[in-house]
């Protein structure tokens, strides 16, 4: 993979009013790369890209394209364009004006309007729909044009804005892998904006996951799912199962033994954890097991609720002493215990991750009295 | 040209302000007037600060304004009913059914939109002169609810718009009747709209002069008094009036405005 | 089912009906009435008798008359592209701001509307006459020697029609435009178009209906507004308002000023035609 950096955001921060909407974003996006900012509503993952775009200042920190601080120059200044996620194709125009619309602006010869137009509606499967207009397309229409309009003008880097966000759940799996394929082709770099954690996991290379203005990971699909490093990442990628404890034993080349409300578990050894440290384990669960023999390392029970048939898989439920359930799942077809039957929970200390639990408020209390 | 964002701040907000002006320096001017002190015509010159010509109001000294004034109000209010109560019913039967003529209906509803005031006025003397209907109170509040019924029209229309007619299906469903229905559940939900056109009706009325020049017979009101005292000077009470109708019809819009901001800001 | 088919019909009826009969007695009635009296003649005491003539509208046509429809057709043109001119700024500012104040910029704008018209334009009057507001003041501060007295001249006619109709103007605008969804106005910029072009481009012609309804709405009504050219033109500029509510209120010529309403009504109708031609909500002139 390419490493050059094409766009550079650093230190930026961002307030509206006293609501600080970005804090100290850091993200350097690759020539090349289908880079997702993922997030709830309201994360700042937007307002990242609209400062990308132009529409937006930061409040202080540099944004660079291609080298260059971008600071103070408008949109229409920046080789990025972008894809809105209520397309904002122009009403008044015709599908082939639309995408003509920035060529005429910057002056191009007839000539190779036509040409590039065409082409690019071709490339997005839209030849013979240039006399229509907007309003007699269909959604997932729409958004090719959306795409086409502005790719039309050659961008160093293409900002997508929740582009799939109206489409229906089908159009919008087929568009998903359409622009995949489209960015491949192009190798233009995407910065693409969604709250759709498995369309992030199906499209992009590398994942950026905001939780309240603050960026948690970056990392590609799979590091985010089996090593998500906050608690927000593993319950926002995918099903998990959180547990909550405190360190009670740390034996580097052995074990990490945890002490959680409901009983005592093991996981792999690793760097940087301290006895007494607050954390959260997060156990998917695939990998999650059940026995009707407590595990040496883990005494945690429960009893067994419920199974809810997915189709290959079987979901089970299991209700801990405090009442908290977890979950497993199950090929069909697998030897399952019985509901009602008490089972003991455990997984291979590989299989889970370990995340410190710095935002619990124990610890923070006890950070501000210097305990630990 | 290439202002940065905080100039263009500055200068749309220089812009608005200068246009506010525009719209109420004359309304200060009158304010103004009502405190002149001045005795002679043309109550021009300002001769010291004074509330006579609010006490004079209520002294019984400005009889004939007052009179008029009364008219004024009298007429507004009759013909905002009138016109709420006759507007609201036909937007909501227009929306509901269809009968031969809507289309004609509807086209007379533009009418009184569209033409001129002048031949609004006019084609109403001449009617009311040929069917010798004496020209007086009610040939105005004839007149007023004619201009105003589409104004009330419109404004339920546009809050029609999103009306959901099952929700007066449900309410014949468990057991109301067509008029219970109609109060509880149709009036309520149109209030706004309602509340806009039956508004909108009042300060037509209340600020008309054209129409109400053809149609008042010997029956004064109180734009039409306005307009004889102009040449030989108004005098302050016509301000101080003014001044008084302004700061109850602000009033009460501040009172209601929750309602009607709300209406315009979702649209 | 038929007592329910009843029912509606006389649900139908009862809200229908009162407007129906409204409008055709006070609406269509008296229109009819005009028309045919345009056609009429007068007897010695010039009362309307009917005698099938057009001579009203032979008469249409003297040279001062025509002279008058002109100078309507003028000052209501200059009043429309003035109210255009200063109205689409200030709509396109308060429309799209972000301010919490939005609405009550808005009303700002009706609240005028609550004093009398006639009372508004009378405060003009004070303002600009000889021993106005504004003469006084400018003569305090030396700027000029001698009284100044702007009133009855045509600009000053065109002046009060702005003022007059200026909110039928920014109204309609101001829904267009607030209509216009802004990340139209984004992409254009993302596209690599300036402001002026933005605005050229997207914002005009996606606004235009705004113009266009506000422009019926004051183009028409200033044909009309007399009162306005009497107090601030002072009779020298005379409008075809002015014409017809002399035939009806001193000179007593009742199917002449029949006939000029009716010429006034076919302007009304080519206008609102082109108007929908254009494409014009007609709901869009009930404001």
């Amino acid at each position: 993979m390419n490493e050059k950096i094409i766009v550079d955001v650093s230190h930026v921060d961002k307030y509206y009013g006293d609501n600080h909407v970005v804090s100290d974003m850091n993200l350097k996006v690759r020539e090349g790369e289908f880079l997702t900012l993922l997030g709830s509503s309201g994360c700042g993952k937007t307002t990242t890209l609209r400062m990308i775009a132009g529409f937006e200042d930061p409040t202080s920190g540099e944004i660079c394209i291609e080298g260059n601080p971008v600071a103070g120059k408008a949109p229409f200044e920046r080789n990025v364009n972008t894809v809105f996620q209520s397309y904002a194709l122009f009403p008044h125009m015709t599908i082939f004006d639309n995408v003509a619309y920035g060529l005429r602006i910057a002056k191009v010869p007839k000539a190779d309007i036509a040409t590039r137009v065409s082409d690019i509606l071709e490339l997005v499967q839209l030849e013979g729909f240039e006399r229509r207009y907007p309003a007699q397309l269909s959604g997932g229409q729409k958004q090719r044009v959306a795409i086409a309009r502005a790719l039309v003008m050659h961008p160093t880097v293409l900002l997508l804005d929740e582009p799939l966000g109206a489409l229906d759940l089908k159009l919008r799996k087929q568009m998903q892998l359409e622009l995949k394929r489209l960015q491949r082709k192009l190798g233009i770099t995407f910065v693409y904006v969604t709250h759709d954690q498995e369309e992030a996991m199906t499209m992009s290379d590398r994942i950026a996951v905001m939780h309240d203005g603050v960026l948690d990971q970056l990392g590609t699909p799979e590091e985010i799912y089996e090593r998500p490093q906050t608690k927000f990442v593993a319950t926002f990628i995918g099903e998990t199962n959180i547990f909550e404890g405190c360190v009670n034993e740390v034996d580097t080349t052995k074990r990490i033994s945890v002490g959680l409300e409901n009983g005592n578990v093991t996981v792999a050894p690793q760097e940087g954890f301290r006895f007494g440290e607050f954390v959260t384990i997060s156990v998917r669960p695939e990998k999650l097991r059940v026995s009707l023999e407590p595990r040496e390392g883990f005494s945690l029970y429960g009893v067994v609720r419920d199974y809810i048939y997915v189709g290959s898989v079987i979901k089970c439920n299991v209700v801990l002493p405090n009442s908290n359930e977890v979950r497993f799942e199950r090929l069909a077809g697998d030897e399952l215990p019985k509901p009602g039957e008490v089972v003991f929970p455990y997984w291979e200390p590989d299989d889970c991750v370990l995340i410190h639990n710095r935002d619990n408020e124990l610890y923070t209390a006890l950070e501000s009295i210097r305990l630990v | 040209m290439t202002l940065s964002k905080r100039g263009r701040t500055v200068r749309n907000a220089i812009y608005c302000v200068l246009v506010y002006l525009f719209l109420f320096l004359p309304i200060a001017v009158v304010v103004a007037g009502s405190f002149n002190a001045t005795e002679s015509r043309p109550y021009l010159t300002w001769k010291g600060f004074s509330l006579m010509w609010y006490q004079r109001l209520f002294d019984g000294s400005q009889a004939a304004l007052m009179e008029a004034f009364g008219h004024t109000m009298l007429i507004a209010l009759t013909s905002t009913l009138l016109s709420t109560v006759i507007g609201t019913l036909v937007a909501v039967g227009m929306y509901r059914y269809r009968f031969r003529g809507k289309a004609l209906i509807d086209a007379l509803l533009y009418v009184p939109v569209v033409i001129p005031e002048i031949v609004m006025g006019i084609s109403l003397l001449v009617l009311f002169a040929q069917a010798q209907v004496p020209r007086g109170m009610l040939t105005l509040v004839i007149a007023h609810t004619t201009f105003c019924i589409p104004f009330v029209v419109f404004n339920v229309r546009a809050r029609l718009a999103g009306y959901d007619v099952s929700v007066e299906e449900a309410s014949l469903d468990l057991g109301a009747n067509r008029v219970q229905t109609f109060w509880n559940i149709t009036v309520p939900v149109l209030a706004p709209g309602i509340g806009a056109g039956a508004l909108l009706a009042f300060t037509l009325s209340i600020d008309d002069v054209i129409i109400s020049y053809f149609v008042n017979g010997k029956t004064s009101v109180f734009p039409l008094k306005v307009m004889e005292s102009i040449k030989m000077g108004v005098p302050p009470s016509v301000n101080a009036l003014s001044a008084i109708l302004l700061l109850f019809t602000v009033i009460f819009v501040v009172l209601t405005q929750s309602d009607l901001l709300s209406r315009h800001r979702s649209e | 089912m038929g007592k329910r088919l009843r029912g509606e019909t006389l649900a139908a009826f009862t809200m229908v009906a009162p407007a129906a009969l409204w409008l055709f007695v006070f609406v269509a009635v008296p229109l009819i009435y005009v028309l045919g009296l345009s056609f009429c003649g007068q007897d010695e005491f010039g009362n309307a008798v009917f005698e099938f003539t057009t001579k009203n509208y032979a008469n249409l046509l003297n040279a001062d008359y025509l002279q008058i429809y002109l100078r309507s057709v003028l000052i209501a043109g200059a009043t429309t592209a003035l109210c255009v001119a200063v109205g689409y700024p200030f709509a396109y500012i308060i429309a799209r701001t972000s301010s919490r104040h939005k609405s009550v910029f808005y009303m700002l704008v009706i609240i005028p509307f609550w004093t009398n018209s006639l009372v508004r334009v009378y405060g003009w009057k004070t303002f600009f006459s000889g021993t106005g507001w504004l003469s006084s003041v400018l003569m305090g501060l030396g700027l000029i020697d001698a009284p100044i007295d702007l009133l009855y001249t045509t600009p000053m006619t065109v002046f009060g029609m702005v003022y007059c109709l200026f909110p039928y103007m920014v109204l309609p605008l101001y829904s267009a435009i607030e209509k216009l969804d802004g990340s139209l106005i984004e992409a254009s910029a993302d596209l690599g178009a300036r402001r002026s072009e933005t605005f050229l481009r997207v914002i005009l012609p996606l606004t235009s209906s705004g113009i266009f309804s506000g422009s019926i709405m004051v183009f028409i009504p200033c044909l009309g507004y007399f009162f306005v050219s009497d107090i601030l033109g002072g009779g020298n500029a005379d409008m075809i308002g002015n014409l017809i509510e002399r035939q009806f209120q001193s000179a007593n010529n009742w199917p002449l000023g029949a006939a000029l309403s009716i010429m006034l009504i076919l302007i009304t109708i080519v206008l609102v035609r082109a108007y929908q031609r254009m494409g014009g909500d007609m709901d869009a002139l009930g404001v």
